[in-house]
């Protein structure tokens, strides 16, 4: 008989943690350094298979690459700040389980709606006056983008995966419409730098110099961690961000208490996408001083892991955009450096998610082994 | 805006006269920059930034450059830093200033898109040369250390015409009037100017040929580049030429057994039995020439621009399994004409637009008031400034989309 059950049994299964068995806290530290480690040996035996080089050498060329001088460093805060930002601005709506993949749509509008103040506009006005409309018409843009389909969802329940993802579609074709509308030279399909003569509507980089330096983005940080700080304290200590937690757990909870769930939603994506907007605003005046299809680059699906990553904790968002930012930038050196193609550090920062996302598994769950039985 | 673009090509046009296509253009006004101290090649740092990297034509032939100049001048590998895969946005002014950063004496970039973020980087570092490919902006932003380098490149679109032409000739009688396809990246000059001297190349031999242009929007895109030239063949479209840098359009020939003419490699790979020849640039003597005058301290041109006499353009190797009888004898004769002077591309008599021979630009849209015929009755391309500037569509050619 016990014979039998051994044959049945499978060597081993999977269970979900319960609450007796969930990991402890440090536990759960250790195992994600634990992940990282493994990550970085995987990589090293990659890069030492490609090239033959030293692999703690290459993770030096990486460190180099992403805070080697003075305008790297900066260069990495950059795009580690506009990588939180767009993370910040689709945590509400994913904290509230709607899945809101059209963040880099909300950036583009914003993005076209900012260059579209800088061209009309720059040449007249200048100083704090543009800034204002260009950062009012950028959060308006992706607030009407984000918005649409949050009505569609709360008043015909509508799926708004597929919603947001075709407003992508939407915002790049703008976007390529404009392109052409207001390139440079015709049918060259890009249009430059906007305002190159006069840099009107280009955040300073030479804010507080004495202290930063002469080249810097001290603007850009300054703004993403005040929104940081304020989005955590939004989604903890607010009523809006309890009712969007409730709203997330279960809609029939939120409605039982009392909350008015349709209400909930809208309100949450229009904050959700003006947010977005205003990253396109801070991408186009902060960094870019132009428009293309590709001036999300795709930060509205990376946020989407950093922002599930996080927990939604904004802090640990910082940490986790950074980390992400980091390899990307390091990556661009060692392909400089040791002639590997850019391909090649996708992989690898595609090898440390892996890792990374994949431990998140043995923290929600266990693997039980034949023969041993659960001490419920 | 148009207006602006008008003042600002025409303050280009000028300041960039002498500069390029004259053979004595050592001799320059607009060159002002004091003599940097004399560097030792040792020394010596040159930076590239690339929009694609060695898997891609345009790009590949760059790097061939780049290393004939390091050959030429004796370079180590650690006096050159290479920026792969930089797309024509913030990230090039980040990788020129980074480059500088790092020590480089003088810096190239190679996409058209790039030429505001390499002004941008030129303006923070005046110590630094920067050079850019294909754009035409160096002469009117006022920096000494802002340069544009083209090259002649239309004289080889030409002469793969020529190649084309003689297959055509071969297939189907020199006064055939059958359709011959290309695949465009975008709609403007650079574009224009070089199917436009490939088709007064095919025409030379074929009169009667006409030919349909299709853009991507890319400049590279291997799938939309092989659909792009499908789409031609299923249009009825014979043979199929390219001003775009994959081997898209070059594996669509192979498949569907339709002659190719490819653009800076050669698309034997791809199309081992269709494809005749690409047009090709050597980017080679620019390299040398720009870093070598760095090393000696001295100034070099704003505006350069050179083509075959100098070995700066030229053919791939004819493939001996497609080519038609004859081929090699008739580019050499090709050559030889355009070397000399004596064939002249953009030659006013071989080309109309709506049935008009053209003959001045002064007044036309488009060319902001700059007259680029010559009194000799061409043409005058690249002659003014480095960047390509014809823009007729001419009599023979349709544009099948015109969004880009």
């Amino acid at each position: 008989m016990a014979k039998d059950n051994l044959k049945k049994e499978p060597l081993m299964r999977i269970v979900k943690r319960t609450k007796n068995s969930t990991i402890s806290n440090k536990m759960a530290v250790i195992v994600r350094v634990v992940a990282i480690l493994l990550a970085l040996i995987v990589c090293g035996i990659f890069i030492f298979v490609l090239t033959k080089t030293n692999p703690i050498k290459v993770y030096y060329g990486m460190i180099e690459g992403a805070m080697g001088t003075n305008r790297r460093v900066w260069n990495t805060l950059r795009d580690t700040m506009i990588l939180l930002a767009v993370s910040l601005a689709i945590t509400p709506a994913f904290k509230m389980k709607f899945w809101n993949i059209g963040a880099e749509g909300q950036i583009l509008v914003g993005g076209i709606a900012t260059a579209a103040v800088m061209r009309y506009m720059g040449a007249t006005m200048n100083g704090p006056g543009l800034f204002a409309v260009m950062i009012v018409v950028s959060i308006v843009a992706g607030m009407v983008w984000g918005i649409i389909p949050a009505i569609f969802k709360a008043q015909y329940n509508t799926n708004e995966t597929l919603f947001t993802l075709m407003m992508n579609y939407i915002a790049i074709q703008l976007t390529s419409y404009f392109c052409i509308v207001w390139e440079a030279v015709k049918g060259s399909g890009t249009i430059g730098t906007i305002n190159q003569e006069t840099r009107n509507g280009w955040i300073s980089t030479s804010f507080l110099g004495n202290i930063f330096g002469q080249f810097n983005y001290s603007i850009n940080v300054i703004l993403v961690i005040i929104l940081m700080v304020v989005m955590a304290y939004y989604l903890k200590k607010t009523k809006h961000g309890y009712e969007i937690a409730v709203v997330g757990e279960s809609e029939n909870t939120a409605r039982y208490a009392g909350i008015n769930v349709k209400k909930v939603i809208i309100r949450t994506m229009a904050i959700s996408g003006a947010l977005c907007g205003l990253t396109g605003f801070l991408l186009v005046s902060g960094s870019s001083h132009t428009i293309s299809t590709n001036t999300a680059g795709g930060r509205g699906f990376t946020a989407i892991i950093v922002s599930w990553l996080a927990k939604f904790n904004p802090y640990m968002m910082l940490l986790i955009s950074f980390f992400l930012v980091f390899l990307d930038n390091g990556a661009v050196q060692i392909a400089s450096q040791y002639g590997l193609n850019e391909s090649a550090s996708e992989v690898m920062t595609g090898i440390v998610l892996f890792f990374l996302i994949g431990c998140e598994f043995f923290l929600n769950y266990r693997v039980v082994f034949r023969g041993k039985h659960e001490e419920a | 805006m148009r207006k602006f673009l008008a003042v600002l090509l025409s303050v280009a046009m000028v300041l960039g006269v002498a500069g390029c296509g004259s053979s004595n253009s050592s001799t320059k006004a607009d060159d002002t920059k004091d003599a940097a101290t004399t560097e030792a090649a040792s020394d010596i740092k040159v930076g590239f930034i690339f929009i694609g990297d060695e898997n891609e034509g345009y790009t590949y032939a760059h790097v061939i450059g780049a290393k004939e100049m390091q050959e030429a001048l004796g370079l180590s590998d650690d006096q050159i830093i290479y920026k792969w895969n930089i797309p024509e946005n913030e990230q090039c002014y980040d990788a020129a200033v980074d480059l500088a950063e790092q020590g480089c004496n003088i810096i190239f970039s190679n996409s058209f898109g790039h030429e505001d973020y390499i002004i941008q980087a030129a303006q923070e570092y005046p110590d630094v040369q920067f050079c850019h490919a294909t754009g035409y902006k160096a002469a009117s932003s006022g920096l000494s250390n802002m340069h544009n380098y083209f090259t002649s490149v239309y004289q080889s679109r030409y002469v793969s015409g020529v190649v084309a032409g003689m297959k055509l000739a071969e297939l189907y009688g020199a006064d055939t009037d059958v359709k011959i396809g290309y695949v465009g990246a975008y709609s403007y000059a650079e574009v224009i100017s070089g199917f436009t001297a490939y088709f007064l190349g095919v025409r030379s031999i074929c009169p009667n040929v006409t030919m349909e242009v299709k853009y991507t929007g890319s400049w590279a895109n291997q799938a939309l580049e092989k659909e792009t030239a499908e789409a031609l063949i299923a249009d009825g479209c014979v043979l199929i030429s390219q001003h775009a840098d994959t081997t898209g359009a070059a594996s669509a020939c192979e498949a569907a057994k339709v002659y190719d003419v490819g653009y800076n490699v050669s698309m034997m790979e791809a199309a081992p039995n269709y494809a005749l020849t690409s047009a090709s640039i050597k980017w080679g003597p620019y390299y040398t020439y720009a870093t070598q005058s760095v090393i000696n301290g001295e100034s070099f041109e704003t505006d350069w621009c050179r083509g075959h006499e100098d070995g700066a353009v030229w053919i791939t190797d004819l493939n001996e399994v497609a080519v038609a009888e004859g081929t090699k004898e008739k580019v050499d004769e090709t050559w030889a004409a355009i070397d000399d002077g004596s064939l002249k591309v953009f030659d006013t008599s071989k080309w109309t637009v709506n049935g008009e021979t053209i003959t001045s630009t002064a007044n036309i849209d488009g060319y902001n008031g700059v007259e680029y015929i010559s009194p000799d009755g061409y043409f005058m391309e690249s002659e003014l400034a480095s960047a390509p500037s014809f823009q007729f569509i001419v009599d023979g050619i349709t544009e099948l989309n015109t969004v880009y």
